[in-house]
């Protein structure tokens, strides 16, 4: 995605990066919970350069009725670029990348809603990227978690997501567009904090198992500041005079 | 240990509630030993039970839940209403037209027609079907005047009040009559416009501020001003 830019220096020699990052430092991500008003539920996040917006609908009738199940609600997924979020116009319909995307946060989602109390519906989650910069799946995915949570759904948690991966033989945090195109390898991680159990893992790139495992920690660690901006989100929307009842 | 919490507090999904042996009641659930909450919403332990007080979500029919509900269409020998719930309301044509009888849809159109709006009870609600509703009782029925309104659902108990007492508080001052619906749904109707409007701002007040404290007292505040 985008165009590739000759000699960018990944890491100098003061260990930072391309945009002024440390290793170990995420880009700024605001979430704010509930700005659509025809949906059950939304989010819009901004992730370093990734814009999202989520809208949650259900849970509702299912269409076609033969995708329904009769003992518990189904969770769709439908992940989409905008025209204009990359620097090349891409073309509105669904790229296999898109539709790879759709399916692996459907999956990441799954173990943590809990749609048992309404069979027969579907809950339809919808993810716009309004601008990509690296890193979309992971932004969309918190996103789609704060909008799931908007909506009243029912979840054993919330799932927070970050990449991490390797560039210039170094482990980094939060790959962004151009680490991505010119590092060793990225590792999109979704994961369920008070659970402790990860629901997304990719791989793409080169590690050793050692650096696989300390890129998997990596990673966590960035999920879990994630994870207090998502649920400050929430709070922000719901409790935000500081009052209990 | 045992963590006894009397007090209310804001939860979100997966905030860890207590590791006392309760039963758990709505909107929490149990990962090992440990309560955690489902739902935005505020927990509520007791002696012997815990729960978390929702404060956004579908509505989930529930049997003797009064509900307000319009007709959609017909089929069979059926009125399906829409009752803001991700299910449909059942309304046998039998509720209507007695026991046995099969009445045609032109008769049925004439009672009720698409677009009607009715206060009715849930009379079944299962897993394998949409819930059946009826009209059967005295206080049911079609509701020919009023204002429809709609709010969060998971706001109702708090514009009801214990006891009433704040539903009641809304029509002592402003003369209208409140008709509440479980699932989110109000009729509001009242003879002088100045009752209507102020009911109608009392109840938007409730749906935006249910979770904080002393809303009785802001409502009555408001309720006692000339403005509104």
């Amino acid at each position: 995605m985008g165009g590739r830019e000759a000699n960018v220096v990944l890491l100098d020699e003061n260990g930072i990066r391309s945009d002024g990052r440390k290793v170990n430092e995420t880009r700024k991500v605001t979430i704010k919970a509930g700005v659509l008003k025809n949906a059950s539920g939304s989010a819009y996040i901004e992730f370093g350069g990734n814009k999202i917006l989520a809208g949650v609908f259900g849970p509702r009738d299912v269409h076609p009725k033969h995708m329904s199940n009769p003992d518990t609600g189904i969770l769709r997924v439908r992940y989409h670029m905008e025209p204009f979020s990359v620097g090349e116009r891409k073309k509105p319909a669904p790229s296999r990348r898109e539709i790879e995307i759709s399916k692996v946060i459907k999956e990441a989602l799954e173990p943590a809603v809990m749609l048992e109390k309404f069979p027969r519906t579907a809950v339809d989650v919808y993810l716009e990227i309004l601008q990509a910069d690296g890193g979309t799946r992971c932004a969309a995915l918190d996103a789609a978690s704060v909008a799931l949570a908007d909506a009243g759904i029912p979840m054993r948690d919330l799932v927070c997501a970050c990449a991490s991966g390797k560039a210039a033989d170094t482990l980094i945090l939060d790959v962004n567009n151009e680490e991505d195109q010119a590092g060793q390898a990225d590792m999109p991680i979704g994961y369920m904090p008070n659970l402790g159990k990860i629901t997304l893992l990719q791989l793409d790139g080169v590690l050793t198992a050692d650096e696989y495992k300390k890129c998997i920690e990596l990673g966590l660690e960035g999920c879990k500041q994630v994870y207090e901006i998502q649920k400050n989100a929430l709070r922000e929307k719901y409790f935000s005079s500081g009052d209990k009842d | 240990m045992k963590k006894f919490e009397s007090k209310k507090r804001h939860v979100l999904p997966g905030d860890f509630i207590t590791t006392a042996p309760l039963r758990l009641q709505g909107n929490v659930v149990l990962e090992g030993k440990r309560v955690i909450a489902t739902s935005i919403g505020l927990s509520d332990v007791s002696a012997d039970s815990v729960r978390v007080i929702p404060l956004t979500g579908v509505y989930l029919p529930k049997i003797d839940d009064l509900v307000i509900g319009t007709i959609q269409y017909i089929f069979g020998n059926s009125w399906f209403a829409d009752i803001n719930s991700c299910y449909q309301g059942m309304l046998l044509g039998q509720d209507v037209f007695g026991r046995g009888s099969y009445p045609t849809t032109s008769e049925m159109k004439e009672r009720l027609d698409n677009g009607d709006i009715i206060y009715a009870k849930i009379a079944n609600s299962d897993r394998q079907r949409e819930p059946l509703i009826s009209i059967a009782d005295q206080s049911l029925g079609k509701i020919d005047s009023g204002e429809l309104v709609k709010i969060s659902p998971t706001k109702i108990p708090r514009l009801i009040g214990k006891h009433g007492s704040m539903i009641q508080s809304i029509e002592a001052s402003t003369n209208a009559t409140i008709t509440v619906g479980q699932n989110g749904l109000i009729v509001v109707s009242c003879d002088e416009t100045n009752g209507l409007l102020k009911a109608l701002a009392a109840i938007r007040m409730v749906d935006e501020q249910a979770h904080l404290v002393n809303l009785t007292d802001k409502v009555k505040k408001m309720l006692e001003s000339n403005g509104v």
